[in-house]
């Protein structure tokens, strides 16, 4: 060791800035900041776009208008809350289980979802389409809940086995609804609800999916506690948090989201996951300052692949699910391979 | 000052922690040491309140934490475990803020970014403060951890093996720093060392843990001695006079 020793006055004095008057500042970090606005004119021109986007000639028609706001306006709505969701959705839940890998579609939230819908079907035949969300709900919430207490017991070595232990996890809960829907002789409805389509967002049948908008708001106003928990327990509780309380409410709000999302567009594959890697790429993981990127992404994501799907096959469509997939299954292995090469 | 009173902690039959009586006078920086597995950083964390205690009772500051709220022990105490696996993609800077959390509860105000700056150059980050923390070398990440602790602005402060993977400069940089929040800052830290030079070298008091229970307390002059240590450490130890004071030769 080559220091004096503790006793003899100390040798070494503190840089003299820091005991000094404090040094001119990093500008205070603005919301609304040029590239964000640039993703948001971006965004809104990807919105207007899907308004205008379809086989029927709305301006030619005699019902053009109407069929405007039956059809379009709600297609478009949805893409927005239901992108937006599942992009924050899937942020919050890798931030609460410090794993990039992970989103609703990967850790069986959808499928405890959709088996909570079916359940709810064949058990309450005619039940009014909120009764059916509760149920998905409360399955989602209940089925993550599961997956989380799973990773709390089991140390796992490998961040890679996480996702696909809950995409295992997935399979099982959708090969009981399987079972239940051939049974009940459900199997081809299933199948339609399931599979994530904006084709039959109509007016009348979409509104429940505002209620996203407000956990989108919830998730905004907790972003600083989701990013705390994000760096574990221990720091969790050091800085005064109560960290079951923060998983709770972040898991509720996941299932809150992927249960609404899922009874009224179905799946979304991927979307979770893609969109918050690739923010974190740019951007690092401070929640609150990346939420509107987050949100932004999410959209543009979801709006981009439906156009897609509305578009290739004209005048049939393809459902966004399957494009999402494509898209996300890509991102998701070079994520894989990038982690490997990394470790 | 902490106190434990009749602290245990049982695990198994044989496995178990305490019953310890320990007082750590504030102020000044104070190391505990001991083999692999005597409980010294489950007393730490049990200090900390990470931790739950099976009986008896622990005050810092003359609080019990077993019944003040978490947020305003968050304020009293802070402790830092042993780097975590997982990196997050935080700046330096973002990091550090978040140990302003128990007092702005996430709303940095300008008293909080000054604190979280001298916090910061205290630790002689600031070049690096805009980094990503996935993007530092491991000593400098321990370092950033430290200074979110610091910025947490607690009179005490508690540190798992903070010289974990860190090599010898580093490790002495560190100390060195934690030396100086110590005396320049008033703080009152506890630490969990391995080496028991570096705890003889800038530790005020030092605390030997043995099987669960506290075996030896005192200053370094008094710790470190051939019996003691080589009672502590079950293996021969002798401690020589170096040109900066007493070091213990054990290989």
């Amino acid at each position: 060791m080559s220091l004096p020793p503790t006793g003899t006055p100390a040798v070494e004095r503190p840089p003299r800035a820091a005991a000094g008057p404090s040094r001119t500042r990093v500008p205070k970090a603005r919301l609304f900041t040029w590239p964000l606005l640039i993703g948001l004119a971006v965004t809104t021109g990807l919105v207007v776009l899907s308004l205008f986007v379809g086989v029927y000639d709305i301006f030619g028609a005699q019902d053009g208008a109407e069929m405007f706001t039956i059809t379009r306006v709600p297609r478009t709505i949805a893409l927005v809350l239901a992108g937006a969701a599942m992009a924050m959705s899937g942020l919050v839940m890798q931030q609460l289980t410090q794993n990039r890998f992970v989103e609703p579609t990967t850790t069986g939230t959808t499928e405890w979802a959709g088996l909570g819908l079916l359940l709810i079907t064949v058990l309450v035949p005619g039940a009014p389409l909120l009764v059916k969300m509760c149920a998905a709900v409360v399955a989602a919430f209940a089925g993550t809940m599961i997956f989380f207490l799973f990773l709390r017991r089991v140390t796992l070595r490998s961040s890679i086995i996480v996702p696909v232990v809950g995409m295992m996890l997935g399979a099982v809960v959708g090969a009981v609804s399987s079972y239940i829907a051939l049974s009940t002789n459900m199997l081809q409805s299933m199948g339609v609800w399931f599979l994530g389509s904006f084709t039959s967002v109509l007016r009348g049948q979409y509104e429940p999916l505002w209620a996203v908008a407000i956990i989108v708001v919830a998730v905004f106003v907790a972003a600083d506690r989701f990013t705390v928990a994000g760096l574990g327990q221990d720091i969790a509780t050091n800085v005064g948090l109560n960290y079951n309380r923060i998983v709770l409410l972040g898991t509720g709000l996941i299932a809150g989201a992927t249960g609404i999302v899922t009874v009224v567009v179905g799946n979304l594959p991927f979307l979770g996951l893609i969109v918050p890697n690739i923010v974190s790429l740019f951007r690092g993981d401070d929640l609150r300052s990346n939420l509107p990127w987050v949100c932004l992404t999410g959209i543009a994501t979801v709006t981009v692949c439906d156009i897609i799907g509305r578009v290739v096959v004209m005048p049939f469509e393809v459902p966004v699910a399957l494009i999402l997939a494509i898209f996300g299954s890509v991102v998701f292995i070079s994520l894989l391979l990038r982690q490997r090469r990394h470790a | 000052m902490i106190t434990l009173t009749q602290v245990a902690k049982r695990y198994t039959s044989d496995v178990a922690i305490g019953p310890v009586d320990l007082t750590i006078p504030a102020g000044g920086l104070t190391a505990l040491v001991g083999p692999n597995g005597a409980g010294k950083s489950t007393l730490l964390t049990m200090i900390g309140r990470l931790l739950g205690i099976d009986s008896g009772s622990i005050e810092i500051a003359g609080y019990d934490i077993a019944g003040t709220n978490s947020k305003d022990l968050a304020k009293i105490v802070s402790i830092l475990r042993q780097e975590n696996h997982f990196v997050t993609r935080l700046t330096v800077r973002q990091l550090v803020g978040f140990g302003r959390f128990p007092h702005s509860q996430g709303r940095l105000t300008p008293h909080d970014e000054e604190v979280v700056s001298r916090s910061i150059d205290f630790l002689g980050l600031r070049e690096l403060e805009g980094r990503y923390l996935d993007e530092l070398s491991g000593g400098q990440r321990q370092r950033a951890y430290v200074a979110m602790v610091l910025a947490q602005d607690t009179d005490y402060l508690l540190l798992d093996e903070p010289l974990n993977n860190l090599d010898m400069q580093h490790s002495v940089q560190m100390m060195q720093h934690l030396r100086r929040a110590a005396t320049e800052l008033g703080r009152t830290i506890v630490i969990v060392l391995h080496d028991i030079n570096f705890a003889g070298h800038y530790a005020d008091r030092i605390c030997a843990v043995k099987n669960g229970t506290v075996r030896h307390f005192g200053s370094p002059d008094e710790i470190m001695r051939d019996d003691i240590l080589t009672d502590i450490f079950d293996t021969p130890v002798e401690v020589v006079e170096g040109p900066r004071g007493r070091i213990a030769v054990y290989y």
